[in-house]
């Protein structure tokens, strides 16, 4: 669960912030308009995403619980600012390219998420790959939603003239031929969502023909299933502090049709798993009580 | 029991009228602005009107069969869509615009929806949005064989003066379809005539505007300039063609007014304090936005219920 490598891997394809979890819209949607202005900001999200999933980790035991949230904002900022002011030193054309996003990379909800999901609960180096992973998934979904809107709005990808556009024409046997227009409204901001539209929906695709031939698909799924007290997953921050290693953990979120959780709750049956049963309900009981007591030393205050 | 009754469910009377029946009228009352347009501006139009029709009604199909759904081209409303949207068109757009124009139309504002009925905007106007933006250079170069030069309404917002009369019979550069009054009109008495729409949307449209354009345009009460600000541009296939469009305008009578007011103050900002000459088609884009709040806010009371609280 907290190896590097199953991290990373986690990050990029199976809990990938923006295809997957939907996490980090604003960026998304706002600098993806070429493929490298989208991976400038990737890139410069990973580097913050890392470090400060690192300082939080290794923090993590020192932040009273009451005021995290403003003590990660501390952190994150501190990097944003150190990032900001290199990139401003060293890479002014991308600084320039991103403007207002490079500071608001402090409210990204990925950063923020990552810490509140997983650095502030696991050690520094799980972390640390955790961070890297969710970056590099980041800048991956934005390099390519990039790439698109560049190739479509532009004809070009990283610059590159990929298109006959009547600027940069092909050149075939003497002729000049430019058969490609750019259409604009893909560097605009609407392409933006039709991009980000159809590449979900390639996914969703794939995940639902997936689904049919009965391959396990959970793990690219949207989001979570709802289905909270079944999840083995501990990367959301529903803060539920449930075994992964318990009774049906993993085999209640692939369930996504109704028919899998009858034959859960046929197996269920089973002399086994009642006792296992027994022991989530005392854990869900034990968790109601943490909740009420929290609420009572909230009236308190 | 004596007699054989028929019990059935209601609705006991059901009309003739169908939706292909509409669409067929509609076809029917966008024809003389068709023909005046590929008269006008000659075999290229007619190609371009071909291309788009011919572009959404395949979009549709291939749509329904890609979903497994059944096809609906048969209501027409796919054909009507691409006519309305031709006539949207510069005459000399080359016929790439039409295709990529017509599946957007139908794919994405109509049929990605949930079809006809359930898009939130004009599929033609959507689309034709989507074209102005993509294709700027494209979409407003209206110069073709005898017409050079700027539109009418540009002219007029550059402060030259403009022939109205043949502004009202079609003369002039535009779109395909929308340059003759006319044949624009004649369209309209031809559905007004066989019910398909009624006034309340194109007069509430129409007249609110001409009140804006009284009163901020700068010329005051000047009846050649407001004859050119009603024959200019899209105004009239907006008012009577686009924003009577069952689906997407208000279904409540007050709500229609209240539309309809809307968008000819939204058409008279845009054309007088906006940056191009032209703002029908975002106007009515914006109206269909709106028509949800429309509809909340103008829904009548039931018999009954919602007295005064004593």
């Amino acid at each position: 669960m907290n190896s590097g490598k199953e991290r990373l891997i986690n990050g990029i394809v199976k809990e990938n912030p923006t295809f997957v979890l939907m996490l980090g819209m604003c960026p998304t949607l706002a600098v993806t308009t070429s493929a490298m202005n989208g991976l400038g900001m990737g890139l410069t999200t990973t580097v913050v995403l890392a470090l400060s999933n690192v300082f939080i980790a290794i923090l993590r035991n020192i932040i009273p619980d009451k005021v995290r949230i403003p003590a990660f904002i501390v952190i994150i900022a501190s990097f944003v600012t150190m990032l900001e002011l290199l990139l401003e030193g060293f890479m002014p054309s991308l600084y320039d390219a991103l403007g207002i996003y490079i500071p608001l990379i402090v409210v990204n909800c990925i950063i923020l998420g990552r810490a509140e999901a997983y650095a502030s609960k696991n050690p520094a180096i799980p972390s640390f790959f955790d961070g890297l992973g969710m970056g590099l998934g980041f800048s991956f979904a934005l390099t390519c939603i990039g790439a698109v809107r560049e190739l479509l709005g532009a004809g070009d990808v990283f610059g590159f003239h990929l298109m006959p556009t009547a600027d940069h024409p092909w050149m075939i046997g003497g002729n000049e031929v430019a058969f490609f227009t750019p259409a604009s409204i893909f560097v605009l901001a609407p392409g933006a969502f039709f991009v980000l539209a159809c590449l979900v929906a390639i996914q969703n695709k794939i995940k639902m023909d997936g689904e049919k031939k009965g391959k396990d698909m959970s793990k690219i799924g949207s989001g979570c299933s709802d289905d909270c007290l079944n999840c083995g997953e501990t990367g959301c921050s529903g803060r539920k502090f449930y075994d992964p290693e318990g009774s049906d953990g993993p085999v209640g979120k692939a369930s996504g049709n109704s028919e899998d959780k009858k034959k859960i709750s046929e197996d269920k049956q089973d002399g086994k798993s009642e006792s296992q049963n027994e022991n989530t309900e005392a854990k869900q009981g034990e968790i109601e009580e943490t909740k009420e007591t929290k609420k009572e030393e909230g009236k308190d205050e | 029991m004596s007699e054989l009754r028929k019990v059935s469910s209601n609705p006991h009377i059901r009309s003739s009228v169908t939706t292909s029946k509409i669409m067929l009228y509609v076809i029917l009352a966008l024809a003389p602005a068709t023909f005046f347009g590929i008269y006008n501006f000659g075999i290229h139009a007619l190609v371009l009107v071909l291309v788009t029709v011919a572009s959404t009604v395949l979009s549709e199909t291939i749509f329904n069969k890609i979903c497994k759904k059944k096809n609906t081209i048969g209501d027409l409303s796919a054909v009507v869509t691409g006519l309305l949207l031709a006539l949207n068109l510069p005459p000399m757009a080359p016929w790439w615009i039409g295709v990529i124009g017509g599946a957007f139309a139908i794919v994405v504002v109509k049929m990605l929806f949930g079809g006809l009925g359930q898009n939130f905007m004009n599929p033609a106007l959507g689309a034709r949005c989507f074209l102005v933006i993509s294709f700027t250079s494209i979409m407003t170069n209206f110069e073709c064989d005898g017409y050079t030069g700027a539109t009418p309404l540009s002219a007029l917002k550059a402060g030259e003066e403009v022939d109205v009369l043949s502004m009202i019979i079609g003369k002039t550069a535009g779109t395909i379809g929308e340059t003759s009054m006319i044949a624009i009109l004649i369209g309209a008495c031809i559905l007004v005539a066989l019910d398909v729409i009624d006034l309340k949307v194109p007069f509430s449209y129409i007249i609110s505007f001409v009140f804006f354009i009284v009163l901020f345009s700068g010329h005051g009460f000047n009846l050649s300039y407001i004859g050119a600000q009603l024959a200019g541009g899209g105004l009239m296939l907006g008012a009577f063609f686009m924003a009577t469009d069952y689906v997407t305008r208000p279904i409540t009578k007050k709500g229609q007014y209240v539309y309809g007011v809307i968008l000819g103050i939204l058409t008279g900002i845009f054309r007088i304090f906006g940056a191009s000459a032209e703002g029908v088609s975002y106007a009515i884009i914006l109206g269909n936005l709106l028509v949800p709040l429309i509809e909340k806010v103008t829904l009548p009371k039931g018999f009954g219920k919602g007295g005064e609280k004593a």
